[in-house]
């Protein structure tokens, strides 16, 4: 769906998304490295299983919510990636105490 | 990223974008104490998003008017005021205590003066699939394009109204990204009401801008003009966009649809705060109902930039010096005497808002992109239809306040920012009434979700810890 | 214009709703005045819980009278107002706590009351099975559970003005005033008369009591719950603390509401609240001992509804001691929400056959005469 600009010089950083490596860039939200890893990061809602992706990459419109080194309901969109990150993405209602 | 290292500050700024940044470099200048507050990982708010950090460097590709940025987060490094990115604001009180999460735990802090930078968010666009995976905002794409130096690279349709949807258009080009067709739904006869704002416009930097941006967009992509209806189509994701103008309905294949119908303040924390609203007819949304230099009906909260009614990255930053300058004339009229003169001030405001009469009537979204048909999705979190609403006025609900008895519109996560507007016009609409006699969602802390470990975490109330200093 | 009625009903919480509605079910023709809308303020936003348990021995009749009420709410108000019976249980949090269960229970029985039981610990997991370990057991009322506060309101209101009672919302009751026999009330350019007047005006009914000479000695109060986002089911009855302030119920839709009556500060000239975080900071963390998982949930939103307390803790329900025509109907202090069903049906036998058969005679307005 993104390409990457072949200027991009900024450094790189390996996160992991459901277990398999992924490369992103330093600077990169967790949204901005999920959208850009050409991956199927579809969330699906906890209200009705319904697909989702991030709709407005600016922290309000909660559609990126994805879960982030074991905590979830985190807004993927504010969250700047960071070397050995892990990602989850959400299925549904978020299983709590796990 | 951490705490707020004193418990209570001269003033808090909140919101790091240009009335946020202008404010809080003008504030630090007098000597205020500044706490600068902001939700992202540096400063620019949405327009300058990444100023910092963009992989972008040839300073052509994002403008002019993107770098013009530089000079305030420069004037704010050159400041001694508090800044704090990654920030989330969740609770302000008319005592102006502040309740803020800084990397997992929340912390207190209290201002003598609060002032509110939040700037805006994009106007909703309820279409039928505008929920599906693959549809996003203009600002979406412009963000991860600012932010990441990510472009479109599958089909692509942007569609929608105002600049931002040219200046976006121009950015991906520029970066080599992919746009299939841009579908303009401008309503024609916007015109008839603008015109009488056009001198004003003429005689604006808007003018000269646009037009160049629209010729050079217009060189490379195909323009559907008088868009009066539009569909987002799929099964799991996007896979075409349906529209018409006027009678003539086209489909084209598309993986990635961008809307725009322009921006709105984003009003959640000033209203949480007991600030006072109305609704505006023009801007088609709610404005703070302000005093001189930003003041709101709270004592000691002042509103600054796009949120107090929207007008542009110029405007928002004189509008953030003036909030300033009123705290400053509060709290340490002495120091008044080394900055600028509130006059001189108004009056750079005053030549800035010059052309925005007649961009909020030309750009005037259409109706049914406001009020959507009966199947759309209203609110995207609770995933309640326009019929599902229309049902329960029917049956009782008043306004979107009672409404919650009925359905659970804007109960969800968004707190209302993706509906709030629609519920409104819609309920107005059904029942013969005004947005204002409608109303909007009573508001409240938590303005954003706060984990529930984290409230715990939070220092224990006085009488509590003497409670158990005695005991 | 001077508008006739049967009854003037002041108050359009749930209370006021009831009334109206059971006066219609009676064949009088009654008129519900509410200042802001239906529901507005604590019966509309309150934690919806239908509670028999941990009551006061006063108003445990009344109690029952409003829980065979509630078993057939469809009936009444052509909506399930989302009542879900799973029980509600209280729990104890160690031995001692654990006696006085014992205790309460045994002088229960003693009273002829067998809604309340005792189990233990074995028992209380099997019904909350995520409460922490260490609490040794407690009391249930399995008859007991919960509704949508909002939509119950809204539906005894819309069942009331179906059955032919007048409502006006929006506008206050002022200047009223008994004359020629008459109850007077003005809304707006209007004048209501009737022979009879119910206060029901929740945290606004002391200033009315005061006004018509008959005080009640009633504070404001503001009782806040937050609710979580969506989590898987886990938890089946509403619990409630014998030790700490908290209440705590999972709704169908996954959302967790959790209360227990720590205060935000009202204001009641403009009918609205400041949440007090460090007291919801309180609630947080009493959560996040006795049910570790929810440690991880997140609290989407806020909120305190305004209502009013009386010093006994007890309501106001019954004829005025000292007017013909009028009667209380007001302060029930943070418990009113599942009295108000009965509460209605007995306000319309006290109005329209001068007495009832629910015993309710320790809730009369005499004991605050002074």
């Amino acid at each position: 769906m993104f390409k990457r600009s072949d200027h991009d010089t900024r450094p790189i950083v390996r996160i992991l998304v459901e277990g398999a490596p992924v490369e992103a860039r330093a600077g990169d939200t967790v949204s901005a490295a999920l959208l850009a890893s050409g991956r199927d990061v579809r969330r699906l809602t906890a209200v009705s299983g319904a697909p989702r992706l991030p709709y407005c990459m600016m922290g309000v419109c909660f559609d990126c919510l994805v879960t982030i080194d074991g905590v979830g309901n985190r807004q993927g969109c504010l969250v700047p990636v960071a070397d050995g990150m892990r990602i989850e993405i959400q299925k549904g209602k978020r299983e709590i105490g796990r | 990223m951490s705490a707020p290292l004193k418990d209570s500050y001269d003033l808090v700024v909140i919101g790091a974008g240009p009335a946020g940044l202008a404010a809080t470099a003008t504030a630090a200048k007098a000597g205020l104490s500044v706490l600068l507050l902001d939700e992202n990982a540096g400063p620019g708010g949405q327009v300058w998003r990444a100023i910092t950090s963009t992989p972008l460097a040839d300073r052509g590709q994002l403008g002019p008017d993107f770098w013009s940025g530089e000079a305030l987060v420069r004037a704010l490094r050159e400041g001694d005021a508090e800044v704090i990115h990654r920030a989330t604001v969740w609770s302000l009180d008319t005592a102006l205590e502040i309740g803020v999460s800084v990397g997992g735990g929340s912390a207190f802090v209290t201002a003598r003066r609060v002032i509110l930078a939040t700037g805006a968010l994009e106007r909703p666009f309820p279409i039928p699939g505008w929920t599906l995976p693959g549809v996003m905002t203009a600002g979406a794409a412009q963000t991860l394009l600012k932010s990441s130096g990510l472009v479109p690279d599958e089909p692509t349709v942007i569609a929608g109204q105002g600049p931002l949807l040219w200046l976006l258009s121009a950015q991906i080009l520029r970066l080599g990204g992919r746009i299939d067709r841009i579908l303009d739904t401008t309503e024609r006869r916007n015109i008839v009401g603008a015109l009488p704002h056009a001198l004003a416009f003429a005689t604006s930097p808007y003018l000269r801008k646009g037009l160049a941006l629209i010729r050079e967009v217009r060189a490379k992509v195909s323009v559907v003009s008088g868009v009066t209806d539009l569909a987002a189509r799929g099964e799991g994701r996007l896979s075409s966009v349906t529209y018409k103008v006027g009678a003539r309905e086209e489909t084209l294949p598309a993986s990635l649809l961008l809307l725009h119908q322009g921006v709105v303040p984003n009003v959640n924390l000033a209203m949480a705060a007991g600030v006072a609203h109305a609704w505006d007819d023009v801007q088609l949304a709610w404005l703070p109902v302000l005093g001189q230099d930003g003041a709101t009906s709270v004592e000691g909260i002042a509103v600054a930039g796009d949120g107090a009614g929207i007008g542009g990255a110029e405007a928002a930053a004189l509008r953030g010096r003036l909030a300033a300058l009123a705290a400053v004339e509060a709290l340490a009229p002495a120091s008044l005497a080394k900055l600028e003169s509130r006059e001189s001030v108004r009056a750079e405001l005053a030549r800035a808002e010059r052309g925005r009469p007649f961009l909020d009537r030309l750009f005037r979204p259409g109706k049914q992109f406001r009020i959507p048909a009966d199947d759309t999705i209203v609110c995207r979190c609770e995933e309640i239809t326009a019929r599902d609403i229309r049902e329960a006025v029917a049956i009782g609900a008043t306004g979107p306040n009672q409404l919650k008895a009925y359905r659970r519109t804007g109960m969800g996560p968004c707190q209302g920012r993706l509906c709030g507007l629609t519920v409104t016009e819609l309920m107005a609409e059904a029942r013969g009434k005004t947005p204002q006699e409608i109303g909007y969602y009573r508001l409240r802390a938590p303005v954003k979700p706060i984990a529930l470990a984290e409230l715990a975490a939070l220092p224990k109330s006085k009488a509590e810890t003497e409670a158990v200093v005695r005991g | 214009m001077t508008v006739l009625a049967d009854a003037i009903v002041v108050g359009g919480g749930i209370h006021g709703c009831s009334t109206a509605l059971h006066l219609c079910r009676a064949g009088l023709k009654p008129v519900l005045i509410e200042k802001d809308y239906a529901g507005r303020h604590a019966s509309g936003v309150n934690a919806g819980g239908v509670r028999q348990l941990a009551r006061h021995v006063a108003e445990i009749p009344l109690s029952i009278r409003s829980m065979d009420l509630w078993e057939r709410i469809g009936d009444l108000v052509d909506d399930e107002c989302g009542f879900e019976s799973h029980g509600q249980v209280l729990v104890a949090e160690d031995d001692g706590e654990l006696a006085a269960c014992a205790e309460r229970v045994a002088d229960l029985h003693g009273h002829g009351f067998t809604h309340e039981e005792l189990i233990d610990g074995a028992e209380l997991r099997r019904l909350v099975p995520a409460v922490a370990e260490t609490c040794p057991g407690g009391v249930v009322s399995r008859r007991d559970g919960a509704a949508e506060p909002a939509r119950t309101v809204a539906a005894f209101r819309r069942k009331a003005e179906q059955l032919g009672a007048i409502v006006r919302e929006g506008e206050p009751a002022l200047n009223i005033r008994r004359e020629n026999g008459l109850w007077r009330v003005d809304v707006g350019a209007d004048t209501y008369a009737a022979p009879v007047l119910v206060n029901a005006a929740g945290a606004w009914a002391g200033r009315i009591a005061d006004t018509l000479g008959e005080p009640v000695p009633v504070e404001t109060v503001a009782p806040m719950l937050m609710i979580t986002s969506r989590v898987p089911h886990f938890i089946d009855p509403v619990v409630i603390l014998r030790g700490r302030k908290l209440s705590f119920k999972q709704f169908g839709n996954g959302t967790v509401l959790i209360g227990g009556g720590h205060l935000a500060v009202p204001d009641q000239e403009r009918g609205t609240t400041v949440l007090n975080w460090r007291r919801l900071a309180e609630s947080a963390r009493t959560v996040f001992e006795l049910f570790p998982v929810m440690r991880e949930a997140q609290i989407l939103r806020a909120w305190a509804g305004i209502e009013a307390k009386t010093r006994d803790d007890l309501p106001v329900l019954g004829p005025s001691a000292r007017h013909p025509g009028l009667f209380h109907q007001f302060g029930f202090s943070l418990h009113g929400f599942q009295l108000g069903p009965g509460a209605g049906a007995v306000m319309a036998e006290l109005i329209v056959e001068g007495g009832t058969q629910t015993r309710i005679g320790a809730l009369g307005i005499e004991r605050f005469r002074t």
